[in-house]
């Protein structure tokens, strides 16, 4: 279970906007209408969407009477699931994967640079640029360690030198294009062997 | 080694297009007519010659699952839903098989739908696969198209829809009743079985869940008989098999191979060998984070099944092989799963959700060569009093690495630890459930 704070400053009104009311009906669609509670955890992705990568309190309110749920119900699954930012993150949210099979590859110089480049603490915005970081479990490209996730992209095969450049880029607000950074594909196994324990971070 | 013209995934590495068109070529959707209209008892009868098991972990007989599920259909409606919720660390299979197959999977998903009478299936997703998972949209968007879902799907007379359905983040919605319960709008912890799922499942109703891997393989037995899968591997590990490759080897790669394949073939030849020659090798997690570890001198004769596994006291689990070599902490790497399972226990269960976290703190302690001999029993007490005393396989997930590492590498911790502790207890309070609160940052 993961430590969920919810933020001191907390917007007074929340409501879905146009676009979003008519991505929320096709979203009840899918689902039986007896159940429209399945579709809170659509709506909660859709709310934080909105509001700039964060699910404020109001929010879990407004979906609350959207499907005639308690509002304890939408609470309990926002702060369930480790993906709905209950606090402001920054426009440009890394999350460095420190599961053994990135680990072994070298996952803790990887955040050593994110707390050299963005901010020495997890979930802090950084005061250059707009970016903030955390420390999650697997992300599921582990063929591809290291890695790390810049909202919803993946960067793959890194070492200390690009992930330098692309903390950087980050920060410059010019994102370097996600994928991997060995220039293989995929999950292709590479031919040259030149890695020996070099070639990764 | 498997034959090129035996590979299901042919596009495993998005070498030839992942468009539908790209896919027809490759053999997708070709007679799935003709499949459906001989009928469920014959598909459910061929999936179970071919003795496919499943791909998420457990091995379970796909065509004895599908047979679970009602004949007819009663007054509720029956589901099927399928779990892409792939976060065992050292697991990604299912990724490739979403980005670039995504057709395999989609016709698997009609074969199956039809076999066990759903109209309705739901493809759970973890959040962090977005991309994936706009990927599997457009497929099916393209397959809508073509007519091959929707009303009389592939004009084989059955309606089928399929819907994408996002978890947010959370390892325990893997398990099929938690997933369940997820796309029901609960925080997803699981439910006690019986009832199983195939019976009452999701909303209720009736409901088989399988693997994206399992599901995908499906029309390719069907269009080439079971008798053909059954003839790869080994007898009741039948077929092919996508291992993942990860952790220290020269080239880490998704690979598709027969079941049974030497351990040592997988690393060496596909995967360019372990760093440092197989001389360095320490140890190998044969089937994701779960599965307990394998020493050297077993992965030198080890084979790839579920049952050559199992006689090793491991398992292949989701076949995520995770390489550890000498230049690796094996205690350090233990410990950062042991941390895994402590940050992902979904808190129902007292055992898990406090065990996982004792485990942890004390594998912490021994990499800190802070632990005194007296923890050593103490660990492996605790991983007993989790195994078996939870309401889903978790409890056993988060127990059964710490358990091989006692097994394999007890010597090792044995010599990081002191006979008296280091900092002794000032007063002697009672041990408090969040203790570990005060002790560690985060914990």
């Amino acid at each position: 279970m993961s430590i969920k704070k919810v933020h001191d400053i907390q917007p007074k009104e929340f409501k879905f906007s146009n676009e979003n009311l008519k991505k929320a009906e096709e979203i009840l669609n899918r689902y039986p209408k007896k159940s429209k509670k399945s579709a809170v955890m659509p709506f909660l992705y859709l709310a934080q969407k909105q509001n700039d990568n964060w699910i404020p309190l109001s929010a879990m309110k407004y979906i609350a009477n959207f499907l005639s749920m308690p509002y304890i119900s939408v609470y309990e699954v926002a702060t369930f699931y480790t993906m709905y930012n209950l606090a402001p993150v920054g426009k440009y949210f890394v999350q460095v994967c420190t599961t053994t099979p990135c680990l072994i590859r070298g996952a803790d110089k990887i955040v050593k640079l994110c707390k050299e480049k963005i901010s020495p603490n997890e979930n802090e915005v950084s005061k250059k640029g707009n970016c903030s970081w955390m420390e999650v479990e697997c992300l599921g490209a582990c063929v591809n360690a290291p890695m790390i996730q810049i909202n919803e992209n993946y960067y793959e095969d890194l070492n200390e030198k690009c992930t330098k450049e692309i903390l950087e880029s980050l920060i410059n607000d010019k994102p370097l294009k996600p994928g991997s950074y060995r220039g293989r594909t995929n999950t292709s196994p590479e031919k040259k062997q030149t890695l020996n324990g070099e070639n990764h971070a | 080694m498997l034959k090129k013209e035996n590979k299901i995934f042919k596009n495993l590495y998005n070498e030839y297009g992942w468009e539908i068109e790209n896919a027809i070529k490759r053999e997708d959707w070709k007679d799935t007519k003709n499949i459906i209209s001989k009928g469920r008892d014959w598909i459910i009868n061929e999936v179970k010659i071919s003795e496919l098991r499943g791909r998420g972990g457990a091995g379970f007989s796909t065509g004895l699952k599908w047979s679970f599920a009602p004949k007819e259909v009663g007054s509720r409606p029956h589901y099927l839903v399928i779990n892409a919720d792939e976060s065992e660390p050292g697991t990604c299979k299912d990724r490739d098989i979403l980005r670039f197959e995504p057709q395999k999977l989609i016709e698997g998903c009609l074969i199956a739908g039809y076999a066990v009478n759903a109209h309705i299936c739901y493809i759970y997703i973890r959040g962090e696969y977005l991309n994936e998972g706009k990927r599997l949209q457009d497929a099916i968007n393209q397959a809508y198209e073509k007519n091959f879902l929707g009303k009389n799907a592939c004009g084989s007379g059955w309606n089928f829809d399929i819907f994408i359905h996002y978890g947010a983040g959370a390892y325990i919605c893997g398990e099929e009743t938690a997933l369940l319960e997820s796309i029901e709008g609960n925080k997803g912890q699981p439910r006690l079985k019986p009832p199983f799922p195939a019976l009452v499942g999701l909303y209720g109703c009736p409901t088989i869940v399988n693997n994206v891997e399992t599901i995908a393989v499906v029309p390719t037995i069907l269009r080439r008989g079971g008798k053909w899968f059954a003839s790869i591997g080994k007898p009741k590990n039948t077929g092919t098999k996508i291992f993942c490759i990860s952790g220290n080897v020269h080239s880490p790669c998704n690979v598709e191979e027969e079941m049974g394949i030497p351990l040592k073939d997988l690393i060496e030849k596909h995967a360019g060998g372990v760093i440092g020659g197989w001389e360095n090798l320490q140890a190998v997690i044969p089937g994701g984070s779960s599965m307990p570890l394998l020493p050297k001198k077993v992965c030198d004769t080890i084979k790839m099944d579920f049952d050559s596994l199992i006689e090793n006291k491991s398992g292949l689990g989701t076949a995520g092989i995770v390489v550890i070599n000498k230049d690796q902490d094996i205690v350090t790497c233990m410990a950062r799963i042991a941390r895994f399972y402590k940050h992902e226990s979904c808190g129902q269960c007292t055992p898990c959700r406090e065990g996982a976290g004792w485990m942890w703190r004390i594998l912490d302690r021994v990499e800190k060569r802070k632990a005194t001999f007296s923890d050593i029993n103490l660990l492996s007490d605790v991983t007993k009093q989790i195994e078996g005393h939870t309401i889903c396989a978790f409890g056993e997930g988060s127990a059964w690495p710490v358990q091989g590492l006692l097994r394999h590498f007890r010597k090792e911790i044995e010599s990081r630890c002191r006979e008296e502790p280091l900092i002794k207890k000032k007063s002697d309070n009672p041990y408090l459930v969040d203790q570990h609160l005060l002790e560690n940052k985060n914990a």
